[in-house]
């Protein structure tokens, strides 16, 4: 157990380990897949083409959007490389994965996805959905992953005030919709509803992805610290599916991204079509 | 120990499966801290019918597995449930000819020791303290030990597994 803890020398035993069991998971999965199955395959065709002109809509409203953020970062890219600014971007692949319905320890909040090292998944790979950073992967099997949420009373996470960019760490809390962030002094700038970002530090998630929301801030001049509290953006107990992010490979300080592949995984293509 | 040949391994393969499908199988939030710990129940079972067979080994393996499964670390299960088969193993003389109030009782006190076992382990590395909830398990287990023990008593029998 202690090598476990301290080192990674089990990691293959738990792998195999995992192998193991990945028939019993199935079997557990296997009710809400068949549901869901039948669910898209019973569909009338009514609700198909309702469907159908509502995702146009949002298609069409989220290419708006993005048009402009294209421009804003060809222009943020010339301003940096004016400024001689070492900033550098790439498309990073993205890889879409589902959640397994199987329930794991009650006291951890970790769940289990259904891709793993076969699709190039590595440890400490950062976990998204569509509304922000959900997690991290902590063990990598051949056909599963599990991955621990930013809400584990263990995790912490480098992020950044999206105001003030004002860098702090998030801790876990062991509730589902709580973040702390304990690090603050008592007079820095913190508002309810400031949107917390990662920072990218430390190299694991990547820099401006959305985190939290502040939603208590509790200022006692005779601490040193403020009591901060924030709320998860991701639907952490909500979402099924999850992206995978692979970071880029790193390019030249002009900005020319070079598209990278990894097997098996879409590249995100900024580029409209 | 014994010289007949040992029949219905299959049996007690699949009683384990069943336990460790129970034990992820996807539970409402409130209920999810209430779910009694179905491998240490059939393994105490195993242990009191068929010590010979069934023992720390045993336990081990299906701890290990609940540890992947659950995402503990790894050996955390496989120590506790070591310990559980074990005891039942040097006591299963004694706790067959209980009354099944008293069997329940042991079991309950079998089963809060393999919790204690995991609750120490995960404050050794550092994981919070969970509230007093953390032990209804080990209650319901004992509630639920009369089924368990008559429904694989009859298993047993069908299938004379020995």
């Amino acid at each position: 157990m202690t090598v476990d803890h301290r080192q990674h020398h089990l990691d293959s035993v738990r792998a195999t380990l995992s192998v193991l069991v990945y028939p019993l998971q199935w079997l557990v999965d296997l009710p809400g897949t068949t549901g869901a199955w039948f669910r898209e395959s019973l569909a009338t065709r009514r609700d198909l083409q309702e469907q159908n002109a509502s995702l146009r809509t949002q298609q069409l409203v989220l290419n708006t959007q993005l048009q402009k953020l294209e421009a804003l970062e060809a222009e943020n890219m010339r301003l940096r490389a004016l400024l001689d600014s070492s900033f550098q971007v790439g498309k990073r692949p993205m890889l879409i994965a589902e959640l397994l319905s199987v329930d794991m320890d009650p006291y951890r909040h970790q769940i289990e996805i259904n891709k793993g090292s076969l699709d190039h998944l590595y440890e400490g790979q950062p976990l998204l959905d569509s509304q922000g950073i959900m997690g991290q992967l902590i063990h990598v099997g051949p056909f599963t992953a599990t991955a621990m949420l930013i809400t584990d009373p263990s995790h912490a996470i480098p992020v950044q005030i999206n105001r003030t960019g004002l860098r702090t760490i998030a801790l876990g809390t062991g509730s589902i919709d709580r973040l702390d962030l304990p690090h603050i002094p008592t007079n820095a700038d913190v508002r309810v509803g400031d949107l917390l970002v990662t920072s990218g530090l430390g190299g694991r998630f990547p820099p401006g992805y959305p985190v939290a929301e502040v939603i208590s801030v509790e200022q006692d001049p005779g601490n040193t610290f403020s009591t901060v509290e924030a709320r998860p953006r991701a639907n952490l107990d909500r979402s099924r599916e999850v992206l995978l992010v692979w970071p880029p490979r790193l390019v030249s300080p002009v900005g020319t991204a070079t598209p990278d592949t990894v097997p098996g995984a879409t590249t995100e293509d900024p580029a409209a079509p | 120990m014994t010289l007949t040949r040992h029949h219905g391994g299959i049996i007690i393969l699949l009683s384990f499966a069943a336990a460790m499908i129970l034990t992820i199988a996807p539970l409402p939030d409130s209920l999810r801290t209430l779910r009694p710990d179905w491998v240490a129940l059939t393994l105490i079972f195993w242990c009191l019918a068929l010590p010979y067979r069934i023992s720390v080994g045993s336990g081990f393996v299906a701890g290990l597995l609940l540890d992947v499964l659950s995402g503990t670390l790894l050996g955390e299960h496989a120590l506790s449930l070591s310990l559980i088969a074990y005891l039942c193993a040097r006591l299963h003389q004694r706790i067959r000819v209980y009354p099944m109030w008293q069997q329940a009782l042991t079991v309950m006190i079998f089963l809060i020791l393999h919790q204690l076992l995991t609750l120490w382990i995960d404050s050794v590395i550092g994981r919070p303290m969970p509230s007093l909830g953390y032990w209804l398990p080990s209650l319901i287990g004992a509630a639920i030990w009369p089924f368990i023990y008559h429904l694989l008593t009859l298993l047993r029998v069908n299938f004379s597994v020995q």
